[in-house]
């Protein structure tokens, strides 16, 4: 059988001493030993951007990173992103329906956060760029751009900056009672 | 009742119940779970593409470290498939492989790492036949079959229809045209890879959690293969990271896994890798169609003769259905007096093709939608109006004894041609830039289930107690497309309360009600509507109850705000829980229920059960291209789409499923394909993919999004709950004609065929440079001898909705025995 190592990894600001295969990738780490299954998978060979985790504070495609490597570095997953609260990103993407089926994310949102972090009022060209190693197959990315740009004006303090009526309505659907 | 017709949950955008579980990571997917011993299953995968199984090897994987179990097809020699006249798949092959990627042995081992490694160390000895990679080969090839069975040689399905006489038609037509067009194959690519886990449970039960669109399919499957009472298997779908059709068959990975940890009882998972995924497929049929059409010089349709030859790749699936559907839904937009359908289904040694979102419709739609646009040019007239002119009307019966309800189309043409600004732009834009317009229609769920039975199509069972928190159980499948929202809200609408006083319980054949599964966007309408009984018959018990307590008539009671009281004295009234508490004290244990069973359809000839639904929905769509002539590479800034949705339950989940699917169609107008090539002769001669990774199986990122301005028409339907119908698959269809005709408008080329890669177009304007037609497409459509056709007088000539020759024509040979009628997606 493989060789095992045994190392202390800080997820989410919490230390944990995990003994696992040497080869091993971060996401395998992440999920199996860890139990952090909010990381997901959609190839394990760096083309969909569904494992992006954060390394400290960049984004990083966790099934390309051998875990063993990152010990001692700061990783944040979906699992961390909810304080006492959403975190705007989540409370956008889910009001917004930016998760339809939702598996591609908890990849997204950290990706998300990192531009919002290092760019608080970031262009939609910049949220495209930012985000165009990550695939989706459900929305069209619409709604997710639309999200991030909500949530990015939330952490900015600004309140009223949900997206207008015909993205959630349609141009000429009146918008109903109430 | 007054509440029913002042909503106050449907029709606003909401959060979507399950919204925080999926931005949190807490959604449960089919990977995600794990269970104490559980163990790991891998297939070992033919590389060769048909072939006799000779031997199989297990020696030097048996030694391997881990290795505890091997799966082998002889356990499990019941064949399966989805449905009952293709029942030809085996959960392993143990006498034949069918293509690249066919599945010959199950490995369990302590760890996925294990059971890897033990794969590559089996020795499977093959003796190799002849392959046959196209429809051209599967017509000419009768020995080496790739099933026993099937209409003739390597066809699958022929199928041949006629309604009204179409040739006395082409002579009474003005304009006749004639169109041959291919439509490349493509696969669904949803995110999440297929996973599955089957726990046993000690007492000869088993439980199976799957990443699928229909466990009632995938639980008679395991029945049929398990050859267990389908009362103890237990089939749960978690919800799917993505479905568009990809996940409704039943899988063999789905049935080894359960088979292997009955055999060694302990819990046994399987999660596909993404190349695996890639030969599960059941992804579109590659199609080549020709298409015939009569006109009359104002653009009117007199006759119309359509035939497909379908791809279908190494095994049934869905194909019946797909055949008859490249052939349905012709008629259910434009009026079309007399038609003509010719279609076949190839077997070949290829993954196998099924359904996926729009299945079989997307390609004869692109068809129909460019060959519109040429009769427009040939005709002088404006492509919009050809359209506009000669709507199939509401309330009808198509020529193929369709019955039309709602039908919205007109105003979205309209809302597309006005916010585009057709009238004033197209064919008068700068070189280069160029406007396409085309419309589609969709079902709202299939009018006949997949097996022939009188059953209801879905149940929904709501519990109700003294808590005031209300239990909805219904058998669907949330896939992404928002399908519990629908049920949460249709309930919480009707008995006054809020979405979080719901709890829903989903996809389970052991608590649920059956539910036939998240396709044939059937959910919305039919689980809408047997929520919308089960949900009137609780507030009809309350009611009751509350009015007697209140000595109020129960008819003057309102439901809402959490509340029941009276409308004439809103002060009188009690809290939800207190009218449930008196309901319960009234009647004892609560608990309702609601069904839903399509209308019938007046079509009653053989294959008039695809194509029939209670309802359709309508697009209209307008696109705009920029293509750069010296090198044929074409951008889309921005798409205009009207769907008439007849009413949006949650307007924010329409509007996400309509983006979606306008990010489907580009991607399959321009990149997507699920090309296959023939390795060379001396290297097995093998049919592969080009690459089955997401590198290359090309689909669009963030930064190939138009802009995309959608308007949601609302023609209510009588037939949908609170008149809706559905949004998932038929905003997809007119993306990729419009993209095709808006490339003819800006360079003055067709590009018959998709996806319409830069290549095609510089080759076309080659040919036009030259002297020729300026097209590139396929030149000829396969030879084939049709036979007679089942011919069946329309409504018009005063049909009955029968063949009027059946008896001649009779049933081809070899076809698997039950009754193809009752065959449905
Ligand atoms: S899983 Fe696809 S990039 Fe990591
Ligand atoms: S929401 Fe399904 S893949 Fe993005």
């Amino acid at each position: 059988m493989s060789e095992h190592v045994t190392a202390t990894y800080r997820v989410n600001s919490e230390g944990r001493t995990i003994a696992h295969p040497a080869h091993h990738t971060l996401l395998e780490v992440l999920r199996e030993a860890c139990g952090l299954t909010g990381t997901k998978h959609g190839c394990e060979l760096g083309e969909c951007g569904t494992c992006t985790v954060l390394i400290d504070g960049e984004p990083q495609l966790s099934c390309l990173v051998l875990a063993r490597e990152v010990e001692g570095a700061a990783i944040d997953t979906v699992e961390g992103l909810e304080g006492r609260d959403l975190h705007p990103l989540q409370k956008t993407f889910a009001d917004l329906g930016a998760a339809q089926c939702g598996y591609c994310t908890p990849g997204i949102l950290m990706a998300a956060k990192a531009l919002i972090e290092r760019k608080p009022t970031p262009t939609r060209a910049d949220v495209c760029e930012a985000l165009s190693g990550n695939l989706c197959r459900c929305t069209g990315y619409i709604k997710i751009i639309e999200a991030v740009e909500w949530a990015a004006a939330l952490c900015r303090g600004e309140s009223g900056a949900r997206p207008a009526d015909a993205s959630l309505y349609g141009v000429c659907k009146e918008k109903p009672h109430g | 009742m007054a509440d029913r017709d002042q909503p106050r949950i449907v029709g606003t955008p909401f959060r979507r119940v399950d919204g925080v579980a999926k931005v949190t990571g807490r959604t449960r997917f089919a990977d995600d779970l794990a269970f104490p011993r559980m163990v790991h299953l891998k297939l070992v995968r033919s590389h060769v593409p048909h072939a006799n199984i000779k031997e199989i090897d297990t020696s030097a994987a048996e030694r391997i470290d881990g290795v505890i179990h091997f799966v082998r097809g002889e356990d499990m020699p019941n064949t399966f498939g989805i449905l009952p006249v293709s029942q030809d798949e085996h959960a392993l092959a143990f006498e034949k492989v069918r293509f690249v990627g066919d599945a010959v042995l199950g490995v369990v081992a302590l760890t996925e790492d294990a059971a890897e490694e033990a794969t590559r160390a089996v020795k499977v000895d093959y003796e190799e036949l002849d392959t046959i990679g196209s429809v051209e080969e599967a017509l000419v090839t009768s020995t080496d079959k790739i099933h026993e069975y099937g209409d003739e040689g390597n066809i699958h399905k022929k199928v041949s229809m006629e309604f009204g006489d179409v040739e006395s038609g082409f002579d009474d037509a003005d304009l006749v045209l004639e169109d041959t067009i291919f439509y490349e194959g493509n696969t669904h690519l949803a995110m999440e890879q297929h996973a599955a886990v089957a726990v046993p449970e000690g007492d000869g039960k088993i439980t199976v959690w799957s990443a699928t669109q229909t466990p009632h399919y995938v639980h008679r499957a395991l029945a049929k293969v398990l050859e267990l009472p389908a009362a103890h298997i237990r089939v749960i779908a978690c919800p799917n990271g993505g479905g568009f059709g990809g996940k409704s068959d039943p899988f063999n990975h789905e049935i080894v896994a359960a088979k292997a940890a009955l055999q060694i009882g302990r819990p046994v998972k399987i999660c596909l890798t993404r190349e695996e995924v890639f030969y599960c497929h059941r992804g579109r049929h590659p199609v080549t169609m020709h298409v015939k059409t009569g006109f009359k010089k104002d653009g009117a349709i007199v006759s119309q003769h359509l035939k497909t030859a379908l791809d279908g790749g190494a095994f049934g699936s869905y194909g019946v259905a797909s055949t008859y559907y490249t052939g349905a839904l012709q008629t259910v937009t434009y009026k079309v007096p007399r038609y003509r359908f010719d279609g076949l289904r190839a077997f070949t040694n290829k993954p196998p093709c099924g359904p996926k979102r729009g299945h079989g419709t997307p390609q004869p739609r692109f068809a129909l939608e460019v060959h519109l646009d040429k009769a427009a040019h040939a005709l002088g007239m404006d492509p919009a109006d050809i359209r506009l002119n000669h709507l199939q009307p509401k309330n009808s019966v198509t020529a193929n004894w369709l019955k039309i309800g709602s039908m919205g189309l007109e105003e979205c043409l309209q809302k597309v041609i006005d916010g585009s600004g057709w009238r004033q732009r197209y064919g008068k834009l700068p070189e280069g830039h160029g406007l396409g317009i085309a419309c589609s229609s969709y079902l709202c769920g299939a009018g006949l289930p997949i097996y022939w039975n009188h059953m209801p199509h879905t149940g929904v069972q709501i519990k109700l107690d003294r808590s005031g928190g209300v239990a909805v159980f219904c058998g669907e499948i949330e896939i992404g497309q928002g399908s519990d929202s629908v049920l949460a809200a249709c309930v919480a609408e009707v008995l006054g309360i809020d979405l979080k006083d719901i709890r829903l319980c989903v996809g389970d054949t052991d608590l649920t009600p059956v539910d036939l599964g998240s396709y044939s966007s059937r959910v919305t309408l039919m689980m809408g509507n047997a929520a919308l009984q089960a949900a009137e018959r609780a507030k009809e018990l309350i009611a009751e109850a509350v009015a007697e307590r209140l000595q109020v008539p129960a008819g003057q009671l309102v439901f809402a705000e959490r509340r029941v009281f009276d409308a004439s004295d809103p002060e009188r009234g009690m809290t939800f829980s207190e009218a449930v508490a008196t309901a319960e004290s009234k009647f004892g244990t609560l608990g309702t229920t609601g069904s839903y069973t399509p209308p019938r359809s007046p079509g009653r000839f053989r294959g008039a059960g695809v194509g029939p639904s209670p309802a359709y929905s309508y697009s209209a769509c307008v696109i705009e291209v920029c293509v750069d002539r010296e090198t044929g590479c074409y951008t889309v800034p921005k798409v205009w789409i009207a769907h008439d949705v007849g009413r949006s339950i949650n307007p924010a989940l329409v509007m996400g499923q309509v983006e979606g699917s306008i990010y489907k169609g580009l991607g399959e107008a321009m990149m997507a394909e699920s090309a296959l090539r023939r390795l060379p002769k001396k290297r097995s001669n093998a049919l592969v993919h080009k690459f089955p990774s997401m590198l290359e199986y090309k689909s669009p990122t963030f930064l190939d999004m138009p802009e995309i301005v959608t308007y949601l028409v609302e023609d209510p339907d009588p037939n949908g709950p609170f008149g809706a119908k559905e949004v998932g698959q038929g905003p997809l269809l007119p993306v990729m004609p419009a993209v095709c005709n808006a490339i003819f408008d800006a360079v003055g080329v067709r590009i018959d065929q998709v996806p319409a890669h830069p290549q095609m177009i510089l080759q076309a304007l080659d040919d036009k440079a030259r002297g020729g037609p300026g097209r590139y497409g396929p030149k000829r459509f396969p030879d084939v001898s049709w036979g007679e056709p089942l011919r069946v007088p329309t409504p018009d000539e005063g049909g009955d909705g029968k063949a009027i020759n059946a008896e001649q024509v009779g049933v081809r040979g070899g076809t698997m025995k039950e009754d193809p009628e009752g065959v449905k997606s």
